[in-house]
């Protein structure tokens, strides 16, 4: 595996050379899609710039694998437009779109070896033989694989299906790359070089990628943007960071890294806002904050701090009942006012640790708290 | 501790020990001698005497060149092959628009087709020969309106023509059930990635369905090939004499059981039987195709147009009505008084079931006697031999699974004259020989249903695991005990598939039957059937007594479905 990696990073190879691949934006616009009475897509507007590494990222059953497969032309939308380049693809057959899908299960044809199922699309083209043999050598080189072409898929590990799956699907020279969970079948370790590798391979290409995932770590290392998805709707269209800092809703605060959220109403108005939790504890509110109607305390567990004894800054006053070593960080459970809330401290040796049992004062940087309805 | 472990490491290890409890023992020598007694010998003396100088028993080939020298026997070979190699061609001609249609698109009534598809292998092949006559013979049916109508005739039924008929309807099933296994294992995400790459149409048939499905395609095929080269009792009934198994059973009846042509023929059809499964094999090594994955759902079904799917409905009502001839023809044979030169019969009577049920209940009698026993028989040495294989570490119990798997390459012809020519030697206390026994046919029917009833038994013990018994055995369980109390209960369902496989398939066996019974008393219901149909008169018994047939087996075959279901039901919710 070390071998093929270091051969897909020489950098004087440059087999994508011999693919002419080029970067194409993606629009979706007005998408619904309804199996009788079940709303799968409900009103999808996504724009995918030219050349960019975008994830659908979203629980099982968010509808993210059904979009991708309308792209792909596998499903068809009741409503709206799904154009590459500027042109609607939206009423051609899967086979005339070429829109390049990589299967979660890979869907490698056991009756041919690896360099015959390479050479599938490019035959189904008519394209002629001399220039099939030169351009499924150079598929499989960039990924690694010249030295198995002859195998059978089942042969192979789940990583060399996964690539030779990928070289199938980039060898017709797709207009955008589909990657259904690509790395779901994989072991823990592989997942994240392949991942790797798969950024590489699609900044080598430079092919606009949709990459489809539940898994927000995979969906945060390798892609430019994300659009979270949930019941079938866009929550949230960024780049990891900014759905990260600035969550729209508490769908999306929660799905992306670990979020507190207490509950409470505001009272007061003005400069004197004040959140009473239901907890009972009162917490002034930021000037200027915009809070909306029934929205919720929103923090992420680093920003707050633990303090024995009182507090210097408004708090939420509870008991340590838990507490987590992980290493970097010590994470700690406060129970307060009926819920526990998270606190991460970063964990520095010869520094003391709180007790399960002390009583604590947990500070909430009121000015770095989120509000979400 | 280490000292302790040491010490233990010292002490000389048993140089040899028992590789089972003696009761496994006894139990593997057991089968071993039922086997060797009733298939191997019979067979091994067939082949024997096959090689052999009659009365010197010196090795000779002589015998083969006079095989081969013979234009008779010669005929009959090659028109055993074009029979059987056309059947496979007729069979798939009916097999494959059902099994693509059902698979492959959203056909409304592919549970029907299906299940209707399986109704021929339920009944004797033999028995819709007759009714095939009555419906598609010169002066069938069919032909009686041709001639009416457009003034031609078709020999559906003129010689070999009618064998290829009647066989390929009859096995056509086997086909069937193993082509829409295997576009059913086929992943729609392997169609759908030829779609994504620009494949469509026919080509996407081609190159992806076709190849997929072809292991079981062939699987299906090289099955009815066997069985239509090996079957005695079609082109008997149906008046067919120059084909190999009836040359086979003509040679031994007729000239009798010193005659070496007989065994010279089963000698070949033995060998064509094991070549094709070999051929098969080959075929089938390392292609195993089955595809789907985790929440696949097999093939893509598609809708059909309007026209798509008036042609469907068209072609698959033929095909089923054409299947169905043969029980159709029966049902309305065993109610008529007279058919003949006629599209359908001229009036209705039930005596001919009284006929039956007042002479002929002997028959069925004697089949639900000779079945039960031999599907008992056969579950017995099923699990027997399943567990020796798969729970116990004795040298060469993998033989005894291979011994009893070789029943399925050994023809019922072979069988019986195998089985005449070593019991009849055997003489009981008062002179009469073991071969006139009726217990000989029984056992004949046990060997020939045992691999169906050991593969049953095999996979039901498979599933359950180890541990089970491991705990049983660990709160104080002896292995006996635990085989009684646990494994054989959790193997119940697949025990009475089994025997209801055995059963079901041996109440219609006729090819080594035919050769074995040698008094009308001991008769089974397939040989009475196939001593009525001989004579025009006993037709109308004949059929009745076929209706009865086939309900008896379509009672069994659907009572073993209800069990399997109800099993595996209960399995899904534990």
């Amino acid at each position: 595996m070390t071998a093929t990696a270091q051969k897909m990073a020489r950098p004087t190879a440059a087999p994508e050379a011999a693919l002419h691949t080029e970067a194409l934006d993606v629009r979706i616009e007005g998408i619904n899609l309804s199996y009788g009475s079940n709303h799968v897509l409900k009103d999808i507007d996504l724009d995918i710039h030219a050349g960019e590494f975008f994830a659908f990222l979203g629980p099982s059953g968010c509808g993210k694998t059904t979009l991708l497969r309308l792209i792909a032309g596998f499903n068809t939308a009741d409503t709206g437009t799904v154009s590459v380049g500027g042109r609607d693809i939206g009423r051609l057959p899967p086979w005339k779109r070429d829109v390049g899908l990589v299967f979660q299960s890979y869907a490698l044809w056991p009756h041919m070896n690896v360099a015959q199922n390479v050479a599938f699309g490019l035959e189904e083209r008519g394209v002629a033989r001399a220039e099939i043999r030169r351009r499924v050598g150079a598929a499989l080189e960039i990924v690694g694989l010249s030295h198995l072409a002859d195998r059978r898929p089942s042969q192979l590990s789940g990583g060399q299906q996964q690539r030779v799956a990928l070289a199938r699907t980039v060898v017709i020279e797709p207009k955008v790359l589909l990657l259904d969970e690509p790395l779901s079948n994989l072991d823990a370790k592989m997942r994240v070089q392949v991942r790797r590798e798969l950024r590489d391979l699609q900044q080598r290409l430079g092919l606009t990628t949709i990459f489809v995932t539940h898994d927000q770590e995979e969906a945060n290392t390798v892609c430019d943007r994300i659009a979270v998805m949930s019941d079938g709707i866009v929550q949230q269209v960024g780049t990891p960071m900014e759905l990260y800092e600035r969550p729209a809703n508490l769908f999306v605060a929660n799905f992306l890294g670990t979020a507190n959220v207490v509950e409470g109403v505001v009272c007061g108005s003005g400069t004197a806002r004040v959140f009473e939790t239901t907890g009972g504890w009162r917490l002034p509110v930021a000037s200027g904050a915009e809070v909306p109607a029934g929205a919720r305390l929103v923090f992420r567990p680093q920003v707050a701090r633990i303090v024995e004894g009182q507090a210097g800054v408004p708090a939420l006053m509870g008991e340590v009942v838990r507490r987590e070593f992980l290493g970097s960080l010590v994470r700690y459970g406060v129970a307060s006012g009926g819920q526990e809330i998270t606190v991460d401290e970063p964990f520095r040796p010869g520094q003391g640790q709180h007790e399960i049992g002390a009583r604590v004062a947990v500070e909430v940087p009121m000015s770095a708290v989120l509000w979400l309805a | 501790m280490s000292l302790a472990l040491s010490g233990a490491a010292r002490t000389p290890a048993r140089r040899w020990r028992l590789p089972g409890t003696p009761g496994q023992i006894a139990l593997a020598l057991g089968i071993g001698a039922f086997l060797v007694a009733f298939l191997i010998v019979p067979v091994g003396s067939v082949i024997y005497v096959a090689f052999t100088e009659k009365g010197s028993g010196t090795f000779t080939l002589v015998n083969f060149a006079d095989f081969f020298r013979t234009d008779l026997f010669l005929r009959s070979f090659w028109n055993s092959f074009y029979v059987s190699a056309a059947t496979v061609v007729l069979a798939s001609v009916f097999a494959l628009p059902l099994a693509y249609i059902t698979t492959r698109f959203d056909f409304r009534g592919a549970v029907i087709v299906q299940t209707l598809g399986f109704l021929p292998l339920i009944m004797p092949p033999f028995v819709g020969a007759v009714s095939m006559q009555l419906l598609f013979g010169r002066n069938g049916t069919v032909n009686l309106l041709m001639m009416d109508w457009f003034g031609i005739r078709i020999p559906f039924m003129e010689g070999l023509n009618g064998v290829i008929f009647v066989q390929a309807i009859h096995y056509f099933p086997f086909i069937l059930i193993n082509l829409s296994a295997a576009l059913r294992n086929i992943d729609r995400a392997m169609e759908e990635a030829a779609q994504n790459l620009g494949s469509s149409g026919i080509r996407l048939f081609r190159r992806i369905v076709l190849p997929l499905a072809m292991p079981g395609y062939i699987a299906g095929a090289s099955l009815v090939f066997v069985k239509v080269f090996d079957d005695l009792a079609t082109p008997l009934l149906l008046n067919v004499k120059d084909m190999l198994a009836p040359q086979a059973y003509l040679r031994v009846t007729s000239i009798g059981i010193a005659d070496p042509m007989g065994y010279v023929i089963a000698v070949v059809l033995i060998v064509v039987s094991v070549a094709a499964m070999w051929i098969s094999a080959l075929a089938l090594k390392g292609r195993d195709y089955a595809t789907t994955q985790r929440g696949g759902g097999g093939l893509a079904r598609r809708k059909m147009r309007g026209w798509e799917s008036a042609l469907a409905y068209g072609v698959v009502g033929l095909i089923l009505l054409l299947v169905l001839a043969p029980h159709i023809g029966l049902l309305l044979l065993s109610f008529a008084t007279i058919w003949s030169y006629s599209p359908l019969p001229d009036g209705f009577t039930l005596a001919h079931y009284g006929r039956v049920f007042g002479e002929s209940s002997l028959y069925i009698k004697n089949t639900l006697i000779y079945a039960t026993l031999a599907g008992g028989i056969d579950v017995v040495l099923g699990v027997a031999i399943a567990y020796l294989v798969l729970r116990t570490k004795l040298v060469g119990r993998q033989w005894l699974d291979w011994a009893a798997m070789a029943a399925l390459a050994v023809p019922g012809v072979v069988l019986g004259i195998g089985y005449l020519r070593t019991f009849f030697g055997v003489h009981l206390p008062d002179g009469t020989p073991l071969a006139t026994l009726w217990i000989v046919i029984v056992l004949a029917l046990a060997i020939r249903r045992l691999p169906y009833a050991l593969r049953a038994c095999y996979a039901a013990l498979q599933q359950i695991s180890e541990s089970l018994e491991e705990a049983a055995e660990n709160l104080g369980a002896t292995k006996a005990r635990t085989v009684r109390r646990i494994v054989v209960p959790l193997m119940t369902g697949g025990i009475l598939a089994g025997f209801v496989t055995s059963f079901a398939t041996a109440a219609v066996e006729l090819s080594a039957t035919l050769m074995l019974v040698q008094s009308n008393a001991d008769a089974p219901l397939a040989y009475g059937l196939y001593v009525f149909m001989q004579s025009a008169a006993g037709r109308g018994p004949g059929a009745a007594l076929g209706v009865i047939a086939v309900l008896l087996v379509a009672a069994c075959t659907l009572l073993s479905q209800y069990i399997l279901d109800r099993n595996q039901k209960n399995r899904g919710a534990s």
